[in-house]
C-alpha cells in the first residue's frame, strides 16, 4: 500500500479507523460536520475530532425527523447517528452555521445520547471588534464545555501545542494544493481527494507524519497522474463527498487545480498566530479564515476571494458544485457568477443530491463546458 | 334572493371584525408615507421582521418591511411570478419565497403597491433565520447602501452572558450606525417614549390575541394573521397603541355578545408555522366547515412572547435579551415547551403544523414537535406540506383530503 492509499483507506472506512483508533489507543472520538469546530480544542483536550459526511445510502430513520427540502448532509448525518453506524463516537460538536445544521443540532441532541455534546454559537459577522470578542468567549466556552465533559485541564501549553501542530497539517495539505496547481499532472484530482478528507479524519500526530510522506511521493512523481493539457478549474462549493467527480471531470478534457469547498482549501486556508495567547489567537483565526457564505465578513468578500483564486491559478472555469436544498450556497451563486464572468472565467452549476447524476449525463454536461473554455 | 340568504349574510357582518377597516386605513397611509419618503426628505430602512425597530423611529427614519410586502404578495397571488423573477436570475427555486419574490418585486417594481421604496439602509437581524442575511447581502450589492447586522447568537438550550454582551455591544453600534446614517444625535429622550409605547402595544398585541382562549373564541388565527401587520410595522408607534386598545375592545365586547368567528364553534385547532398567504380564505373555509376554529397559532404570538422580557422604562438595556430569544431564535424543544403551553392556555383538541418549504429554522424539527405534542398531551397532529407565498408547492386536493381525514380523527377522538 502505497502512501496515498493509505488515505484512501481511512476515507473509505472512516469508522473502522475510528474503532481501531479507540481500541489501541483508548482515544475519546468527537464528530463535526463542518470546518468552523475548534478542533484544535479537541485536540488540546486529548481527544479525537473527526469529521463525519453522513451517508447517502438507506436513508428512512432520519426521515421521521427531517422533511425531504433538508440537504443530503443533514439527513445523511442524522440516519448514521440513528441506525448506531456512529455508536463509537463520545460525542459530538455542532458549530453556529446554517439554519438546517442549527436544527440538525437540536434533534440531534434530543434523540441521541453520545456523552458530549456542545453548541459552539460563533458569531455570523465576523467583522467587528464585538464579534472577534464574543468569538473569543465561544472558544473560552466550549474549552470549558471540554474540560468538565472529559474530565482534562486545557492548559495554555496545551492549545498552543495544537494551534502549532495543526499549523503544519494545513502548511503541508496547502503545499499539495500548490503542487497541483503548479503541475496538475503530478497527481489525480481523486487521490488530492483522498489526502484532504483522510486529513480530517486521521488521528493529528499520524497525519502529520504521513503528510510529509505524501508530498514527497506527488514530488518522486510515482502518484496517479492525469494528462497535463486539460483545462484547469476550481471547484467552488459547499462538501465533496464524490471522488468519482474528478475522474469525470479529467475524462472530459479538465482538471481540477484549485477548490473553494469545505471539504477542500477552506480547511487549511488561515494560519493561527503564535504570539500572545493561544486561545485567543485560535478563536482570531476562525473569525479571519475565508468563510463559508453562512458568515459575512462583507457583500461581496466570497465572490472577490473566488475571483482571486481563479486569477492566482489561471484557472479558466469554476464548476460550482452545491448540495441540494443548500440555502447560503444558492443564495451566493447568481452574484459569485456575476464576479466570474465580469473577469471572464466561465463556470456552470452541478447541483448534486444524495448521489451524483449518472456518469454519462455528467460527462455530456461537462464536455459542453471545456468545449465553452 | 330568498329570505334565508338575508338571514345570512346579516350573521356574516355580525362576524366581520369592525376594526379591519381602520387597520386598511392606517396600512395604506403608512404604504403612501414610505413611498413617498424621499419627497419628504425622510430615510428608507428596510428590516427584517425580527428586527430591532424602535431605534429606526427614533431617528425618524421609516421602517419597511419586505417580508410584510411578501405576505402582501402572496396573498394577492402574484407570488409566482415575482419569485419567477429571482429564479430567472439564477436563484434557486428552493430558496425562500419571501426572499424570491422580494428580488422580484425590487427588479420590476411589482406586487400589489408596485414596489417597496429603495431603501436607503438595510438592518437585518438575524433572529429568525440565516436566510435574511444572505439576502439583505443581495440588497446591499443592489443598492449600494449600508447594510447593518444585528447578530443574536441562537440560544440552544441557555443563553450566555458572553452573547448579551454581544448583543448589547450591537445595540450601541446600531445607534452609532444610525447617528451617522442621519447625520444627527441619538435621542434618548424619545428612546424612552418609543421603548413604551412598543412595550405597550406588544402587551395589547398579547391581550388581543389571548381573547381567543375563550370559548367560542372571538377571533381566529386567520384573523390575527391579518391584524398582525401592525405590531410587525407600526409597533413603537401611538397609532398601533390605538388601534389594538380598538381591537382588544372589541374582542372583549364580542365575548361579552357571545360573537364567535365560526359560527358553530365545536372543536379548537392551534396553527404552527406562517400561514399560507395565497389560501388563508380557503383554509379558513375549509377548517370552518368542520365547526372547528384555528383559535391560535406559533407565528403571530412571537411578536408578543418575549415582551415580559422587555423594561418599559429601560428598553435599551432590555432589547438585547428582548430581541435574542424570540421564537425561532431558541431550540426546537423550547419551541415543543411554547407549543405544549399554548395547546393548554387555548385548549385546543388538534394541531396543525404547516411545514413551509420556505423556512426551514422553523419547519425542520417539527416531526419532533409533533411527537412531543402526541407524548405530552396525546394530542392529533396535522402536517401540510406547503409554502407561504409560493403557490407552486401547494396542492389543494391532497390537502383537503389529509384536513377532512384528520377532523374525523379529531370527531372520533371527541366523541362526538
Amino acid at each position: 500500500m502505497n502512501i496515498i492509499d493509505e488515505f484512501k483507506d481511512v476515507v473509505l472506512n472512516p469508522y473502522s479507523y475510528a474503532k481501531k483508533l479507540k481500541a489501541d489507543e483508548g482515544k475519546k472520538i468527537i464528530g463535526y460536520f463542518c470546518t468552523y469546530a475548534p478542533e484544535e480544542l479537541i485536540f488540546a483536550a486529548g481527544a479525537h475530532p473527526m469529521r463525519l459526511f453522513g451517508t447517502s445510502e438507506n436513508i428512512h430513520l432520519a426521515d421521521s425527523h427531517l422533511q425531504s427540502y433538508s440537504c443530503s448532509l443533514v439527513r445523511g448525518a442524522l440516519e448514521e447517528a440513528l441506525n448506531g453506524n456512529l455508536n463509537f463516537l463520545d460525542g459530538t460538536v455542532f458549530p453556529h452555521t446554517c439554519d438546517s445544521i442549527q436544527r440538525l443540532s437540536d434533534i440531534w441532541r434530543m434523540n441521541t445520547s453520545f456523552s458530549f455534546f456542545s453548541d459552539v454559537v460563533m458569531p455570523v459577522k465576523l467583522n467587528t471588534e464585538s464579534a472577534r470578542e464574543y468569538m473569543r468567549d465561544v472558544i473560552g466556552k466550549f474549552s470549558n464545555d471540554l474540560e468538565s465533559g472529559f474530565s482534562v485541564s486545557i492548559s495554555d501549553e496545551k492549545i498552543a501545542e495544537a494551534n502549532d501542530i495543526y499549523n503544519k497539517i494545513r502548511a503541508y495539505l496547502k503545499e499539495v494544493y500548490r503542487l497541483r496547481s503548479e503541475d496538475p499532472s503530478c497527481i489525480s484530482g481523486a487521490d488530492t481527494y483522498y489526502i484532504i478528507k483522510g486529513a480530517m479524519i486521521m488521528e493529528r500526530r499520524e497525519l502529520l507524519k504521513k503528510l510529509p510522506l505524501a508530498i514527497d511521493y506527488i514530488k518522486s512523481g510515482k502518484s496517479a497522474k492525469t494528462a497535463s493539457d486539460k483545462s484547469r478549474l476550481i471547484l467552488a462549493g459547499s462538501i465533496c463527498n464524490h471522488p468519482d467527480i474528478y475522474d469525470i471531470i479529467e475524462e472530459s478534457g479538465g482538471v481540477v487545480i484549485w477548490d473553494d469547498l469545505c471539504t477542500g482549501s477552506r480547511y487549511f486556508e488561515g494560519e493561527i498566530s503564535s504570539q500572545g495567547n493561544p486561545a485567543d489567537a485560535l478563536a482570531d483565526r476562525y473569525s479571519s479564515r475565508v468563510i463559508c457564505p453562512a458568515k459575512h465578513i462583507s457583500n461581496t468578500s466570497r465572490g472577490d476571494n473566488l475571483a482571486a483564486l481563479s486569477a492566482d491559478h489561471k484557472a479558466k472555469g469554476v464548476i460550482f458544485m452545491y448540495l441540494k436544498f443548500c440555502d447560503p450556497h444558492s443564495w451566493d451563486y447568481p452574484y459569485m457568477k456575476g464576479i466570474l464572468g465580469e473577469k471572464g472565467v466561465a463556470n456552470m452549476l452541478l447541483e448534486v443530491e444524495d448521489k451524483l447524476p449518472s456518469l454519462g449525463q455528467l460527462k455530456t454536461r461537462f464536455e459542453a463546458f471545456m468545449e465553452m473554455l | 334572493m330568498s329570505g334565508e340568504d338575508k338571514i345570512i349574510d346579516a350573521e356574516k357582518e355580525k362576524r366581520k371584525i369592525k376594526s379591519l377597516g381602520r387597520m386598511k386605513e392606517i396600512m395604506t397611509h403608512y404604504y403612501i408615507d414610505a413611498k413617498t419618503a424621499r419627497k419628504n426628505n425622510k430615510k428608507v430602512a428596510w428590516i427584517t421582521s425580527g428586527g430591532p425597530v424602535e431605534p429606526l423611529l427614533v431617528m425618524d427614519i421609516i421602517p419597511v418591511y419586505p417580508e410584510n410586502y411578501g405576505a402582501m404578495i402572496g396573498a394577492s397571488k402574484m407570488g409566482v411570478d415575482l419569485c419567477g423573477v429571482a429564479e430567472g436570475m439564477g436563484y434557486s427555486q428552493d430558496l425562500c419565497s419571501y426572499g424570491r419574490a422580494d428580488i422580484g418585486q425590487a427588479e420590476t417594481q411589482g406586487g400589489p403597491i408596485g414596489g417597496l421604496p429603495e431603501p436607503d439602509m438595510l438592518i437585518c437581524c438575524n433572529n429568525i433565520c440565516g436566510t435574511v442575511l444572505k439576502w439583505y447581502e443581495v440588497m446591499a450589492r443592489k443598492f449600494k447602501v449600508p447594510l447593518f447586522i444585528f447578530d443574536t447568537p441562537i440560544i440552544h438550550t441557555e443563553n450566555s452572558d458572553a452573547a448579551r454582551k454581544y448583543v448589547r455591544r450591537q445595540i450601541d453600534e446600531y445607534i452609532i450606525f444610525l447617528e451617522e446614517q442621519c447625520g444627527k444625535k441619538y435621542d434618548y429622550d424619545r428612546m424612552n417614549e418609543v421603548g413604551k409605547l412598543s412595550v405597550e402595544s406588544q402587551r395589547l398585541w398579547r391581550d388581543v390575541l389571548a381573547t381567543a382562549s375563550n370559548k367560542p373564541a372571538p377571533m381566529s388565527a386567520f384573523d390575527a394573521f391579518f391584524h398582525l401587520a401592525l405590531i410587525v410595522t407600526l409597533r413603537g408607534t401611538q397609532v398601533c397603541v390605538d388601534y389594538y386598545k380598538g381591537l382588544l375592545a372589541e374582542m372583549e365586547g364580542r365575548v361579552k355578545d357571545g360573537i364567535s368567528a365560526v359560527p358553530q364553534e365545536k372543536y379548537r385547532l392551534l396553527w404552527d408555522n406562517l400561514p399560507v398567504w395565497y389560501k388563508t380564505k380557503w383554509l379558513s373555509e375549509k377548517i370552518a366547515s368542520h365547526d372547528a376554529c384555528l383559535v391560535a397559532d406559533t407565528y403571530t404570538s412571537a411578536w408578543s412572547a418575549q415582551v415580559d422580557l422587555l423594561d418599559e422604562n429601560d428598553f435599551l438595556e432590555s432589547m438585547a435579551e428582548g430581541y435574542t430569544a424570540i421564537y425561532l431564535n431558541i431550540g426546537t424543544d423550547k419551541m415543543a415547551k411554547m407549543v405544549l403551553t399554548m395547546i393548554d392556555k387555548y385548549d385546543v383538541d388538534g394541531v396543525i403544523l404547516h411545514s413551509n418549504r420556505s423556512c426551514k429554522p422553523y419547519s425542520l424539527g417539527q416531526y419532533d414537535i409533533q411527537k412531543i405534542i402526541m407524548k405530552e398531551r396525546n394530542l392529533p397532529s396535522l402536517i401540510i406540506e406547503a409554502d407561504m407565498t409560493d403557490e407552486r408547492s401547494f396542492s389543494e386536493s391532497q390537502i383537503a383530503t389529509r384536513i377532512d381525514a384528520f377532523m374525523e380523527l379529531i370527531k372520533d377522538k371527541r366523541g362526538n
